[in-house]
């Protein structure tokens, strides 16, 4: 999101009568401001506060288990579990696009249910069992969905793919993979800024039909 | 994001206290109490984690069902008793936010969730909600998603959520717990306009907490319908929405229940309309009408005067969708 938006330059501007112009500033002043960082934080980081509250806010311990592997962790209650897998479990499979559950790229299993890490605090999955992207897999065997994806075509640059495999698995799991119709509303959380959808939902159709176990 | 303390209780009485506290907030799916965190709109000191509370049931009762504020989103639009005995608030749910978002989403969040106004959420920008006294942005701004309806010349936000707009359809009440005891307020009456207080939503104190919501019996499973309008097809909030629920005897409706979102700062419910229906044959030209009475008061601004046409259309094509007669 900060890159897009960050991206907006004015450069017609010459171009632009009084009103136009007005209206290009609020709303290129809407979408730029967002990539901004919040002024609270560059205040609280100026004046050193974030060490001082450091020692009033105690880590948390978190025990959970990821792809199999149990992990006994020590986290921040503001860490995400998205942030938890890539920076402290370097699982960096799951990706971030957007971190404001906007994208669907961040999309892990926890307890067998597709959530969206980026707005899921550690904390909150102490105990759960989570699987992302690495875990689907046996070994050197890909899982189904994998496969169909390769075979599908199921992505272009692949940023979004780990999102858009957990929510698939989901997807046929829940019993909402139908139809042409149905998959794409139930991967409707899932954005592709390359636009693979037509592929992605042949790939899942494939595994459906395939009856396959996911 | 702050840092802040983390405290899971396991009773009902203990969250009461620990909510009780200055600078301390209630967290359920954190759907979107960590995006707010995470954008500075909001900061608490605290977090009082609510998930260990036994409030996840959906039960018949003899007058109706009742649901916890634990239930999730996808679990409630998914329930056999919810889409057997109310449809309108299974679909209402299913149009909402995305699969992964509704199985992380509860229903006492979404009933608090906040207004999505592009100046709320940006804390560079005057907004009478986050900062009271600061101004609105969106009253000459970019107001494309506003309100028509009820707005204030201090905040002219929309609530945001779909699944308040069937809950209000269906005269739902909400079950509060507080540190007296319990209460009950009608859904309608929950949520608030604006007025000179656009920082406060609803009616839920600081120290109180939702434990469910009851949706009494009624007879328009058979006729209701969920029409959501958006920019694209799916995963996007809502220009304007319509629940529908007929009471159809014969061609003719006994009883009707009407209500907006997106239009609003609070689940538009349209009583006027819904009286105007009783006793009309099942017909476009019924509909058009109790369109026409539904739409008395609204009021556009700079960019939201699609709205003016949107909204009588949709509560038309609502209806006809409810009836069946498309
Ligand atoms: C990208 C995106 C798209 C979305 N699209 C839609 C949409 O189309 N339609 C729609 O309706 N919604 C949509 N949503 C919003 C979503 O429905 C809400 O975020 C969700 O319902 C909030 O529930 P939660 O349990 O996660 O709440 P939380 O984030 O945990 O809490 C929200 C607020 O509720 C308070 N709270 C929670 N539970 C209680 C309780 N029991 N008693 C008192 N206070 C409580 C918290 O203190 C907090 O202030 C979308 C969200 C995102 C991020
Ligand atoms: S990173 Fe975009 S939804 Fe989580
Ligand atoms: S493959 Fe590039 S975003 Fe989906």
């Amino acid at each position: 999101m900060t890159s897009k938006n960050s991206c907006i330059e004015p450069e017609n501007e010459g171009n632009l009568t009084d009103a136009t112009r007005r209206d290009f500033l609020k709303q290129s002043t809407l979408l730029t401001a967002i990539a901004l960082t919040p002024a609270p934080l560059v205040k609280a980081a100026e004046n050193g506060w974030d060490e001082k509250i450091a020692d009033v806010y105690e880590k948390v311990p978190v025990n959970i288990e990821v792809n199999g592997v149990k992990h006994q962790l020590s986290v921040e209650p503001r860490a995400t579990l998205l942030d938890l897998l890539r920076e402290q479990l370097d699982l960096t499979g799951t990706k971030k696009g957007c971190d404001y559950g906007q994208c669907g790229a961040c999309t892990v299993h926890v307890d067998g249910h597709r959530v969206n890490s980026c707005l899921t605090l550690g904390v909150m999955v102490n105990g759960k069992k989570i699987t992302t992207i690495e875990g689907l897999a046996k070994g050197d065997q890909l899982h189904p969905m994998q496969e169909s994806f390769l075979k599908h075509d199921g992505f272009q640059c692949g940023y979004c793919t780990p999102g858009q495999i957990m929510s698939a698995v989901a997807c046929i799991r829940e019993g909402h993979a139908n139809s042409a119709t149905e998959i794409r509303e139930y991967m409707s959380g899932n954005i592709c800024r390359c636009g693979a959808y037509p592929n992605i939902i042949s790939a899942i159709q494939e595994v459906k039909e395939g009856g396959q176990e996911v | 994001m702050k840092q802040f303390q983390y405290v899971h209780p396991s009773t009902q009485q203990s969250v009461l206290d620990a909510i009780n506290k200055p600078g301390t907030k209630i967290i359920a799916g954190g759907t979107n109490l960590v995006d707010l965190m995470k954008r500075g709109v909001t900061a608490p000191d605290k977090l009082v984690d609510i998930n260990r509370l036994p409030l996840k049931g959906i039960t018949a009762t003899k007058t109706g069902l009742h649901i916890g504020a634990l239930a999730l989103n996808s679990v409630v639009s998914e329930d056999n008793l919810v889409v057997e005995k109310q449809p309108l608030l299974s679909m209402a749910l299913k149009s909402g936010a995305s699969p992964q978002l509704r199985n992380m989403a509860t229903v006492g969040g979404n009933m608090m969730q906040r207004t999505r106004c592009t100046y709320f959420y940006d804390i560079t920008m005057p907004c009478n909600k986050r900062e009271p006294g600061s101004g609105c942005g969106a009253l000459e701004g970019f107001n494309r998603m506003h309100a028509i309806f009820g707005a204030s010349p201090q905040c002219i936000a929309v609530h945001p959520s779909d699944m308040c707009v069937g809950l209000a359809a269906l005269d739902a009440v909400v079950v509060i717990a507080g540190r007296k005891g319990e209460r009950r307020i009608p859904f309608t009456g929950f949520h608030r306009l604006a007025e000179d207080h656009p920082e406060t939503d609803n009616h839920l104190a600081k120290d109180e907490l939702i434990i469910g919501v009851e949706i009494p019996d009624n007879n328009f499973a058979k006729h209701s319908y969920y029409l959501k309008v958006r920019d694209r097809q799916s995963y996007a909030f809502a220009l304007v929405s319509v629940a529908a629920a007929l009471d159809i005897d014969n061609g003719t409706i006994r009883q009707a229940r009407l209500a907006m979102g997106g239009v609003a700062h609070k689940p538009w419910r349209l009583f006027d309309a819904e009286k105007a229906l009783i006793g009309k044959p099942v017909s476009e030209e019924s509909f058009k009408q109790a369109a026409q009475i539904a739409m008395q008061g609204a009021k556009a601004y700079q960019y939201n005067a699609f709205k003016l046409k949107l909204a009588p259309a949709s509560i038309t094509e609502a209806l006809k969708h409810a009836s069946g007669l498309v």
